[in-house]
């Protein structure tokens, strides 16, 4: 890993939810508990995870789109989350964010020549013309005619809608981009060639990412390092090719060995995945994971293991799995 | 706009707005008469003849009066129902946008407003502020804030939790701009069907208020006015109390249709058909 430029320790956010009547209960769910993760500068750093994990609220709450409650964020240095005013405007320009639904990403009542352009006459980077300009720019540079500024989101397709959504991002030159799920709602024809694009954005303009995503297969493709959550935490992080081949999380082996592997000789037997993910508002005492566990001690019930660090590919488990 | 006259209803309700629209710009020219100058020797002339709709008691001319009237109706409408609408409407997104106890405590208090029967309220303020057209149209306006900020604010709850809404914050949009430039074109549409459906109850609620005597001051002609004179000789001669009755049928009904109309077509579910 190069010099990080985005540190991320002890991030947290819990939601509160009050129900009921006449005595509402309150429950508190713990959406982020503790997370710590850094990414190098033009590095593409994955989180992976079941649905409900935490994973997208955790990228957010990088880019503080929602607030989180504790932990430190510095980006190149600086510290996200005392940023305010234009502090915290000057730190959204270099940090941007790619969302999972083209649909309503983009505003349907805006040119895309608009929503181009917006962020540049914001940000006084450029107006008129020369913004004009700069837009068509993006839109060749992820593979759209420039004669598409002027016209609605609704003309086009759910790849071309992301390209644009990409664009966009890109438009204030950014040095790290948080995608959330960027491929997940597309065709996989198009994710293929999305995904291509992104990685061809990163190598050419060195961007850095935290690539969020529930797809093994993409996350492998994509990103450098890995860092798999489970309620709220990270339960295994690591380089790419180490954390699959040989995962240390008897939850990561369980992620990797449900997920289909596209060639007919290997075909084998899916082992079967025991029980439901349980519900961040009631997590279960000690090892979240225990419940689902094969390995699951004792000591698994009552205490949360400990961070180990290892090797650069750590894990936070009473029994790994070892190489 | 084609698609909206394509509709056969709508296209009748287009029609009759705009006839009346057109009698109300053109009533200096086109009036035969003046509409306050009193003729005794003309009093209760029946429709026909030199009179096309006849005369009142003071032997006015019942259509000069009607086309005239119908300024006041238009008047009273438009503005009442267009300060709701930048004041409901305002309150309504704002409310929606920030969410939260400060929406709860916007809402209840436009559901305290939303209770008062709209001609009730109208009674109040125009018996306190006395009968002048603007206390009229103040009084309109002030009951139709509520269902504006209800209107306004129900879309907004749903659009701020869009991507775009979020993309708009994340490149440093203040808030603002985001309500302002990327909400606000979004929800148009939907407030406007509503004005053209609240336009026809200012018309009725003006009409009502002046048929009590807390509209409009005599002489000046206004439709309700005219209704609640000639209700008074209504076995004598009918066509008084009658003609203004139609005028403003016309006028509502042309209004209701125009605005059913505007909703189907700003229906997205229709588009694109």
């Amino acid at each position: 890993m190069t010099a990080p430029i985005l540190e991320v320790a002890g991030l947290r956010k819990y939601f509160t939810v009050v129900k009921g009547f006449p005595r509402p209960v309150k429950t508190i769910v713990r959406a982020v508990d503790g997370v710590d993760f850094s990414v190098g500068a033009s590095e593409a750093f994955g989180i992976v995870g079941e649905s409900g994990c935490g994973k997208s609220t955790a990228a957010r709450a990088v880019l503080r789109l929602i607030e989180p409650d504790a932990g430190t964020i510095r980006f190149a240095g600086q510290d996200v989350r005392a940023a305010s005013g234009a502090a915290l405007i000057a730190l959204r320009r270099r940090m941007q964010i790619v969302f999972q639904d083209p649909y309503s990403s983009l505003n349907p009542r805006r040119t895309i020549g608009q929503t181009l352009t917006e962020p540049l006459s914001v940000h006084g980077v450029a107006r008129g013309r020369a913004a004009k300009d700069q837009a068509a720019a993006l839109l060749e540079e992820v593979g759209l005619p420039a004669a598409a500024l002027g016209r609605y989101p609704h003309e086009f397709s759910g790849g071309q809608r992301q390209r644009i959504g990409v664009a966009r991002a890109l438009a204030l030159k950014p040095e790290l981009i948080v995608a959330d799920e960027p491929v997940s709602a597309l065709d996989v024809s198009v994710q293929a060639q999305v995904l291509l694009l992104l990685k061809d954005l990163q190598a050419r303009r060195g961007l850095a990412f935290v690539f969020v995503s529930h797809d093994l297969s993409v996350i492998r493709w994509f990103c450098a390092r890995v860092a798999v959550m489970y309620l709220g935490r990270i339960v295994e992080q690591g380089p790419v090719a180490r954390v699959f081949s040989a995962p240390r999380h008897p939850y990561t082996r369980m992620l990797r060995d449900a997920s289909p592997i596209p060639d007919p000789g290997k075909r084998g037997v899916l082992p079967r995945v025991v029980g439901e993910i349980p519900s961040a508002a009631a997590p279960p005492p000690g090892c979240h994971f225990h419940p689902r566990c094969p390995r699951a001690s004792e000591i698994c019930r009552t205490t949360y293991p400990a961070w180990d660090e290892g090797d650069g590919h750590g894990t936070a488990c009473h029994h790994p799995h070892v190489d | 706009m084609k698609r909206l006259l394509q509709n056969p209803t709508t296209l009748v309700g287009a029609i009759l707005c705009v006839i009346i629209v057109l009698g109300a710009v053109l009533a200096p020219w086109i009036a035969p008469y003046d509409p306050v100058d009193q003729s005794i020797l003309d009093r209760l002339q029946p429709p026909g003849g030199a009179f096309l709709l006849g005369t009142d008691t003071y032997g006015r001319d019942v259509l000069s009066r009607i086309l005239w009237g119908a300024r006041i109706s238009l008047i009273v409408a438009v503005t009442s129902i267009a300060s709701a609408i930048l004041v409901g409407g305002a309150i309504g997104m704002v409310s929606g946008y920030i969410g939260g106890r400060v929406d709860l405590f916007i809402m209840q208090v436009m559901d305290v407003m939303l209770s008062f029967p709209s001609l009730i309220l109208g009674l109040i303020v125009v018996a306190l502020l006395g009968p002048e057209l603007v206390n009229l149209v103040f009084a309109i306006a002030l009951t139709a804030i509520a269902p504006f900020a209800r209107i306004a604010r129900a879309p907004v709850l749903s659009l701020k939790e869009r991507a775009f809404v979020e993309a708009g914050r994340a490149l440093g949009f203040s808030h603002a701009r985001v309500l302002f430039v990327h909400i606000l074109p979004n929800i148009v549409s939907e407030v406007l069907v509503m004005g053209s459906l609240w336009m026809a109850t200012a018309v009725r609620t003006e009409a009502s208020l002046s048929f009590i005597g807390l509209g409009v001051k005599p002489p000046t002609a206004t439709w309700g006015g005219m209704m609640r004179d000639g209700f008074e000789a209504i076995l004598d001669a009918p066509w008084l109390s009658i003609f203004p009755g139609i005028a403003i049928l016309m006028l509502v009904l042309g209004l209701n249709m125009v605005g059913d109309g505007l909703r189907d077509a700003t229906d997205p579910k229709l588009s694109g058909t």
